[in-house]
């Protein structure tokens, strides 16, 4: 069966066009990437970044933004690797959430 | 609705009140997304771990602010004006960006000729690979779910859908990024350009045009 | 690095499907094109995206197909191409 991000080919409509700037979280988030990237640190590749995103599955895939998908497998990535726990990352979680208005 | 809240606290009335008890519409208010509130934790837990430094997400962020369709243009006009650097540029696209002060980093640069038999577009229809460091990064719709399907099935549709028409006698020349390489188009250079200095030349190229999407500003149509 | 094709050699891009992180799209999978050029070797990116290393680097090639031969019903004239960069392993004298 064919992959879901394996888009060449599929039936598609109308492009849109509009353009936008990036957010300051999204430059972030492709910044770090770059920075765990890096060969001198090399914590993670790009393939397995690639490899993470096609493994979201179709729904996720599809309902998440370009760097929504980029930071939910770069943090399951770094999970996989022990450079976080998940105890310390829900932990950071529950801090941030309490600090920052969440979207209802 | 903010409305009253019990006076029980203590605290002066006038502006500090007001100012206290109004929600002020600042870019920290705004609600955030999980994916949001994920890269806050995740960014604050590695500076914290020391993965690295602040200076150095600042430094990354300015590098990716550096990263501009400008730099390709900077390449497609040389091109034009010096065929010898054309040459080079179509040999050795790493070596010729560096020539101009261009640092392409370890991206397998290859430069794709548009002549007027042949017009190059490039797409990635797996993921999103683009020539971040000499276009900067990619606009929504190159890695939309649209254009990665429809660029390889139909160019001359999506061309279209750009307003690019192609003259008779075109071929179209499409290129998935499904590697190492990373594509920059060379666009043709519009007739009546002769008398321009460079700098005016790179003004012609767009982004888009450095995609294949387009082409440059001052081109004729067929 | 020995490859096993040359540019000009008529190829076939092996039908397979599988799990994994596969850089060969599907829409070139069974299709017949022409090696443009030799890329030369690189790590294996199926074997990358699970944190190994890739080695040994494998031979890379970019394949050009006439669209009228990826399509059926394509909108275009003949000498239309698509370009895509497949790696020997997926590869197939034709």
């Amino acid at each position: 069966m064919r992959a879901h991000h394996d888009l060449g080919g599929r039936p598609a409509g109308p492009i849109d066009r509009a353009e936008r700037a990036l957010e300051p979280w999204e430059k972030r988030v492709d910044a770090m990437f770059q920075l765990l990237s890096s060969p001198e640190r090399g914590i993670i590749r790009v393939d397995e970044l690639r490899r993470g995103i096609e493994g979201l599955g179709a729904g996720e895939y599809d309902q998440l933004a370009y760097y929504e998908r980029w930071i939910t497998v770069i943090a399951n990535l770094l999970l996989e690797k022990g450079v976080l726990t998940t105890d310390e990352l829900s932990r950071k979680l529950d801090d941030v959430r309490a600090r920052t208005v969440a979207t209802p | 609705m903010f409305d009253e809240h019990d006076h029980e606290h203590d605290h002066g009335q006038g502006l500090a009140h007001t100012l206290a008890h109004t929600k002020q519409p600042d870019v920290e208010d705004l609600p955030a997304t999980e994916a949001q509130l994920l890269e806050t934790s995740v960014r604050e837990l590695l500076l914290e771990k020391g993965v690295f430094q602040g200076s150095d997400l600042r430094q990354t962020l300015e590098t990716i602010d550096s990263w501009t369709p400008a730099l390709g243009a900077r390449l497609v006009a040389r091109a034009w004006i010096d065929p010898a650097f054309k040459a080079r540029l179509l040999s050795d696209a790493q070596a010729a960006a560096r020539e101009l002060g261009i640092d392409p980093g370890s991206t397998h640069l290859v430069v794709l000729e548009n002549t007027p038999e042949r017009h190059n577009l490039v797409v990635c229809t797996l993921c999103s690979c683009y020539p971040r460091r000499i276009l900067g990064l990619p606009p929504d719709w190159y890695k939309s779910r649209a254009y990665r399907s429809r660029a390889v099935r139909e160019p001359r549709a999506v061309l279209a859908e750009f307003g690019t028409v192609l003259p008779d006698g075109v071929a179209v020349h499409v290129h998935d990024s499904t590697a190492d390489l990373r594509y920059l188009v060379l666009p043709v250079r519009p007739v009546g350009t002769d008398a321009m200095s460079e700098s005016e030349l790179a003004a012609l190229v767009t982004r888009d045009s450095m995609i294949g999407v387009a082409l440059p500003r001052g081109s004729s149509s067929p | 690095m020995i490859s096993r094709f040359a540019p000009g050699d008529r190829v076939a891009v092996r039908r397979s499907e599988s799990p994994g992180h596969i850089r060969t799209p599907y829409y070139v999978r069974g299709r017949v094109g022409v090696v443009e050029r030799i890329c030369g070797p690189f790590p294996n990116p199926e074997e990358l995206a699970f944190g190994r290393n890739g080695q040994p680097a494998r031979p890379l090639y970019r394949i050009r197909f006439r669209q009228t031969a990826v399509w059926p019903n394509y909108v275009g004239p003949p000498d239309d191409s698509i370009e895509v960069e497949i790696y020997e392993h997926w590869l197939e004298p034709a």
